[in-house]
């Protein structure tokens, strides 16, 4: 009896386990400042004054165009490459909005001396590697070498903005990208089933006590149902700023000064 | 002493009934878990799939730039004949290696798709180097925007394949432990464990040129 019940019990386990083991595997990201705002200054290389210029300049151009251009300077590469490093920051952030992948980021880490443009999906057409690479050879390094950080900055938005605005035009003819969210039909039909088996568990209860016995009705379990229900909701959060959900395959160019 | 034995009778049933539920739940259980296994093992191996055509693409359009690329240097480094016919017969291995979706899961024929595309990256690299002793090759217009385009496409290289690692781990983990394991078995019979790159690709990435 109670073997039986022991061989249940990790029959149990097993089952409601082994699918959550097989999401556990995830390979080590490096440690990522918050998405603050527009201007992430981790490194502490810009004034408050340019800080709230470049700003306004990068929200000024969202409003307008949908394209998220956002600016990160970090004390430490973590031992990552800059290119490595600048994919996966993209990626933590999400810039871009989720169906047209429009996000760039300027990252600037003066430790390393190191500077790249990674660009979203939807943005490499625009703005291409060899724009990229132009952009920090002629706008951005020469201004680092002096030591102008705040100079630099500005000339390289400046730069990436325009080139982007040449593009912004043709917003509208770009390739309409293929949307993977889960339909309201989906969720609807996936109700109905669970509605089915819960009535059907309620009605063979029923049976089962007219008869004396009574029927364990298993209950969400921890694990059983989760996963798969959430992250579908993202977005902005209360005035605050936040990546839309887009993603970038390594487009871009870095440099160093 | 009676009255007990006597009460032990009837209860007999509710402990059947309660085993019985139990029994049901369990059924109801692996069947709520199955329903979200039953997909998850095509669903992860057409996300390695896809992540492997990223891959192949990111790959491609390596091999699309290297015949403008030596034609460039050709015209500035003609003596370097050795170099360029390396990069030319490197990039026709390359590209005469095909390893598509279906033949992932093959290790030898991946194997040698990684090993033609390592002498190919190699190829390149020792010709970036050689480039370094032509100062005006290495102001020319054309040429910088292909070695920026080039380095661009080593890049999404390394994030293809870092994409593609994840995908097959995610992947491969499904299909070798238990429900999906038994899932793939009864009804994927066809979905074996995928190949993926052996090493970080240190001798991949040609070197960094500085102008």
């Amino acid at each position: 009896m109670s073997r039986l019940a022991r061989g249940l019990a990790a029959c149990l386990l097993l089952i409601v386990g082994l699918p959550l083991a097989g999401w556990a595997a995830l390979a080590a990201e490096p440690v990522f400042p918050p998405l603050t705002g527009r201007v992430v200054d981790a490194a502490g290389i810009l004034k408050p004054d340019e800080r709230a210029a470049l700003e306004a300049k990068l929200k000024g151009y969202e409003d307008k165009t949908s394209d998220q251009v956002v600016v990160a300077t970090v004390p430490s590469l973590q031992g990552y490459t800059v290119e490595d490093f600048g994919n996966r920051l993209f990626r933590a952030w999400a810039l871009g909005q989720k169906a047209g992948n429009n996000g760039a980021l300027l990252l600037v880490a003066p430790t390393e001396r190191k500077v790249r443009i990674e660009v979203g999906y939807g943005l490499e057409g625009a703005l291409t590697d060899a724009l990229s690479k132009v952009i920090i050879t002629t706008a951005i390094a020469p201004r680092f070498k002096a030591g102008d950080f705040a100079g630099g900055i500005g000339a390289g938005v400046d730069a990436m903005l325009s080139i982007l605005s040449g593009d912004a035009e043709a917003w509208h003819r770009r390739a309409e990208v293929r949307n993977d969210e889960t339909g309201a039909a989906d969720v609807v039909i996936f109700v109905v089933i669970i509605l089915v088996i819960v009535l059907l568990f309620w009605s063979m209860g029923r049976a089962q006590r007219g008869r004396g016995g009574f029927v364990v009705l298993p209950g969400p379990g921890p694990g059983g149902f989760g996963g798969g229900w959430s992250g579908g909701v993202s977005g902005d959060s209360g005035g605050g700023f936040s990546g839309g959900g887009g993603s970038s395959g390594g487009g871009g160019a870095s440099g160093d000064w | 002493m009676t009255s007990g034995s006597i009460g032990e009778a009837p209860a007999r049933t509710p402990v059947l009934a309660r085993l019985l539920g139990a029994l049901v739940a369990i059924l109801f259980a692996t069947c709520l878990s199955g329903c979200g296994a039953i997909n998850r093992v095509p669903t992860l191996q057409e996300q390695a799939k896809s992540a492997w055509s990223e891959v192949q693409n990111q790959y491609q359009r390596r091999a699309d730039l290297i015949p403008n690329l030596v034609e460039t240097v050709k015209g500035y480094a003609q003596q370097e004949k050795d170099v360029l016919t390396g990069v030319v017969e490197a990039r026709a291995k390359a590209t005469s290696v095909k390893v598509d979706a279906a033949t992932v899961s093959d290790p030898q024929k991946f194997k040698e798709f990684q090993d033609a595309q390592n002498q190919l990256s190699g190829a390149l690299g020792r010709l970036l180097v050689t480039v370094e002793r032509y100062p005006d090759l290495k102001s020319n217009q054309n040429f910088l925007a292909l070695q920026s385009q080039l380095e661009g496409t080593e890049n999404r290289i390394a994030v293809a394949r870092r994409d593609y690692i994840q995908a097959v781990q995610a992947y491969n983990t499904e299909v070798r432990t238990i429900p999906g394991r038994w899932i793939a078995a009864f009804l994927y019979p066809d979905a074996k464990p995928m190949e993926t790159f052996t090493a970080t690709p240190n001798a991949e990435r040609p070197p960094n040129v500085k102008f």
